[in-house]
């Protein structure tokens, strides 16, 4: 049997391929969805921009200092995560979670910037989502924007209670790699909001 | 219902009774399945009810058109009729039962185990079922939404619809948008990162590579629809201004945001059915693929055209001239992949030994279906023709000889095709000979006649017409066809009930396939494969029958 078979032709050995695992997969297409979802809020937003008849206008509402500095906590945080990453990588588990944490706590300050943000342009300036079009867009975007950080920092806890149970460990980074790429892309939105909003409000934009 | 035997698939829930004798362990079974076959026909069976719940739908306007000056449901019920008909056939017809096939088959195509996240694929099945229930809740509001399916605005601002049942629709849609979106997530994880040994993305079943691409384009067009129906409901609940133009608001803004989605969206319920076509081509003309790689690469092209084009939805609007000339041209330049496609499945088919059973029937309907179709699609796309034609019953008869002669006939020659494998049984031939005939002619009577009554000017969505119009004959051969079509359904859902007891055994390979999917038993056993096979070609199952003569001698 083995030498009636041995005439035929045998196939070339299967080289494995280098590939991204499937949750990996499964993440990216996630955030592909979520890119599609933010760019139709900011292109409203533009659409919008400057066809106010009645004020406030984003140069009379929005405030620069307070915005850059829950800028700079939510920028900061890509770094503190990437370096708990590191530490997860090496090892050390300790580090991680104290990073991770750290990761949390400025989410949070993040998101304590943006709720008095907002107390301020609703009970000071005046501005809601009914008032004009600037408030229908702006309450949109960022409110959006805000909900995904929620939405990360919830994600971000439910790891760092794995991790301090050791279901989170050097052994299986899945969880926080994934984690942290989303936490990424809720960054890398800011960074496009911040510009589109915040920055053109300055310019006199609107 | 139990479409799979229950010896094979009784999965992991309720392993301690036997199917049939225990009620309450059987339905315990389906609802917590995690088995991607199982939560596929349960995609294909919430389809069905679907189609036959927007089909009576479609029976009533009919009905309504049938004279003129009728008045059997007057134009408040009419309006709620083509709104709920419109919505039902995208959202919980067409995707679902797309979606429902690939969920069964891409697994076994791949040879895999199950889709890559299987708790999150029931939740899409549940939550899409779920959308599909609050939608049609907006009934218990006191009626319908009468917004038709593309909701212009400011139709859909609190001034002009006062009930709840816009909300309704909005958040149904929003709903099972997000299951929608699981199952893209789910399908390109699986696809890309589940493939067996050998299984390059070059030799993937065509099927596969095609559910592939339709993931892709949902996770870009479905998130701006959520996105605009998430501004109504902020519109409508905290009266926010998108869409109200008292105040600023744009219905032009809601316009394009919709057709980003909605173009892109015909061909989510096209490209999976080119796939199909492209399986059963092959199969029932006893060759290969014609021009694997070429339509690859349409499929690709597709995609990526189409995600450009929306506007020409829009030519009466009153864009720019600029705007107008790209739309058009982009859109004629969908119909390049398109025709590569066609003429590819022509090249299979030419000098190949064609077998005439029930799948390549309905191949056969489906391509001469939809290229007259596509034809007609060709005619709208330049401008000027569609300033005269828009909104009128010539589009009407368009886009449903594109959804039915299209995706509903390659859907169901799927069905045919890939039943014997779900049942374990084959399809009566006979009654699937009625159910094309009686189909094929009912719905060229009920749709060719849109297309006369269209061009002598018959808006759409009106709710009824005056005798000095003559549109009634064309509107009597259109009720005529749908009573022709009607009896075909009936007999397709009979052939699914009875030929899953009284059908003949199909054996683990019935129609002589090559895809890895005909390699498992009839049903397939709950983990699919006791050993993940090893591939070396596109058709992996003409190796192990010629090793002689594989195909990979040749790829
Ligand atoms: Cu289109």
């Amino acid at each position: 049997m083995s030498a009636g078979t041995s005439i035929y032709p045998t196939p070339p050995p299967v080289v494995a391929e280098r590939n991204l695992s499937a949750p990996q997969w499964g993440m990216i297409s996630f955030l592909i969805s979520e890119v599609a979802f933010f760019t139709t809020l900011i292109v409203a937003y533009v659409a919008f921009m400057g066809q106010d008849t009645v004020g406030p206008t984003p140069s009379e509402a929005l405030s620069l200092p307070l915005v850059i500095g829950t800028t700079i906590c939510l920028l900061s945080s890509s770094v503190v995560v990437h370096a708990a990453q590191r530490a997860l990588e090496r090892g050390n588990q300790g580090l991680f979670c104290l990073l991770w944490f750290g990761t949390i706590v400025l989410g949070i300050a993040f998101l304590a910037g943006t709720a008095y943000e907002w107390r301020e342009l609703i009970f000071d300036k005046g501005l809601t989502i009914s008032r004009n079009l600037f408030g229908t867009t702006f309450y949109t975007l960022v409110g959006f924007h805000a909900l995904h950080v929620t939405g990360g920092v919830t994600a971000m806890l439910v790891v760092l209670l794995l991790a301090l149970r050791r279901k989170v460990t050097h052994e299986n980074q899945t969880g926080p790699e994934l984690v942290a790429w989303y936490w990424h892309f809720v960054d890398g939105v800011w960074i496009v909001v911040f510009c589109v909003v915040y920055l053109t409000a300055v310019g006199g934009g609107g | 219902m139990s479409l799979a035997q229950p010896s094979h698939t009784q999965g992991h829930a309720a392993p301690h009774t036997a199917a049939g004798e225990n009620w309450a362990g059987w339905l315990h079974g389906w609802t917590t399945t995690v088995d991607h076959k199982r939560i596929g026909i349960m995609y294909v069976l919430m389809s069905l009810v679907f189609l036959v719940i927007g089909g009576c739908e479609a029976m009533l306007m009919r009905w309504q058109l049938a004279m003129p000056n009728n008045d059997v449901l007057g134009p408040e019920a009419f309006n709620q009729l083509f709104t709920m008909h419109g919505t039902t056939m995208v959202f919980f017809v067409g995707m679902p039962i797309l979606i429902g096939a690939g969920n069964y088959l891409v697994p076994l195509m791949i040879g895999a185990r199950d889709m890559a996240f299987p708790r999150m694929n029931a939740f899409g099945f549940w939550i899409t079922l779920f959308g599909g229930l609050v939608v049609y809740f907006s009934f218990a509001t006191g009626g319908a939404p009468a917004i038709g399916w593309f909701a212009y605005a400011p139709l859909t601002e609190h001034t002009f619809a006062r009930s709840a049942a816009t909300d309704f629709w909005a958040v149904g849609l929003i709903i099972s948008g997000i299951g929608t979106i699981t199952a893209a997530v789910n399908f390109i994880a699986t696809i890309l990162g589940m493939r067996a040994r050998g299984m390059t993305l070059g030799r993937l079943p065509f099927f596969v590579w095609t559910m592939l691409w339709t993931a892709v384009q949902m996770l870009i067009a479905i998130p701006p629809l959520t996105a605009a129906l998430v501004m109504i409901l902020l519109d409508r609940q905290l009266n926010a201004h998108f869409f109200d133009v008292s105040n600023g608001g744009s219905a032009y803004l809601w316009q394009h945001l919709f057709w980003f989605f909605g173009h892109p969206e015909v061909y989510i319920l096209i490209l999976p059915v080119f796939g199909i076509i492209s399986e059963v081509i092959p199969v029932f003309s006893r060759k290969v693929l014609f021009g694997y790689e070429f339509m690859a690469a349409a499929t690709m092209a597709i995609v990526f055209i189409s995600l450009g084009v929306w506007a020409h939805h829009m030519f009466c609007v009153g864009m720019n001239r600029t705007l107008d000339l790209y739309f058009a041209a982009a859109s004629l330049l969908v119909s390049i992949p398109t025709g590569i496609k066609f003429f590819n499945w022509l090249a299979t088919m030419y000098g190949g030994r064609i077998r005439f059973a029930s799948p390549m029937l309905f191949a056969y309907g489906f391509l001469s279906m939809f290229l007259i179709g596509g034809l007609t699609g060709i005619m709208l796309a330049a401008a000027p023709f569609d300033f005269q034609l828009s909104d009128s019953y010539f589009v009407v008869g368009h886009f449903h000889w594109v959804l039915i002669g299209g995706t509903l006939f390659g859907t169901i020659a799927g069905i045919y095709y890939w039943y014997p494998k779900v049942a374990g049984r084959m399809m009566s031939e006979r009654l699937a000979k009625w159910h094309f005939w009686l189909l094929y002619i009912g719905f060229m009577l009920t749709f060719g006649p849109m297309h006369i009554s269209g061009m002598l000017g018959m808006p759409r969505r009106i709710y009824t017409y005056g005798p000095e119009t003559g549109w009634t004959l064309w509107n009597q051969l259109a009720t005529l066809g749908a009573v022709v079509q009607a009896p075909s359904y009936l007999i397709f859902i009979y052939n699914l009930v009875v030929s899953l007891k009284k059908g003949k055994p199909a054996g683990d390979n019935p129609w002589d396939a090559w895809t890895l999917e005909w390699s498992t038993t009839s049903p397939p056993s709950s983990y699919n494969f006791e050993e993940t096979p090893t591939v070396h070609s596109r058709r992996p199952l003409w190796d192990l029958q010629h090793p002689d003569d594989p195909d990979w001698l040749y790829e």
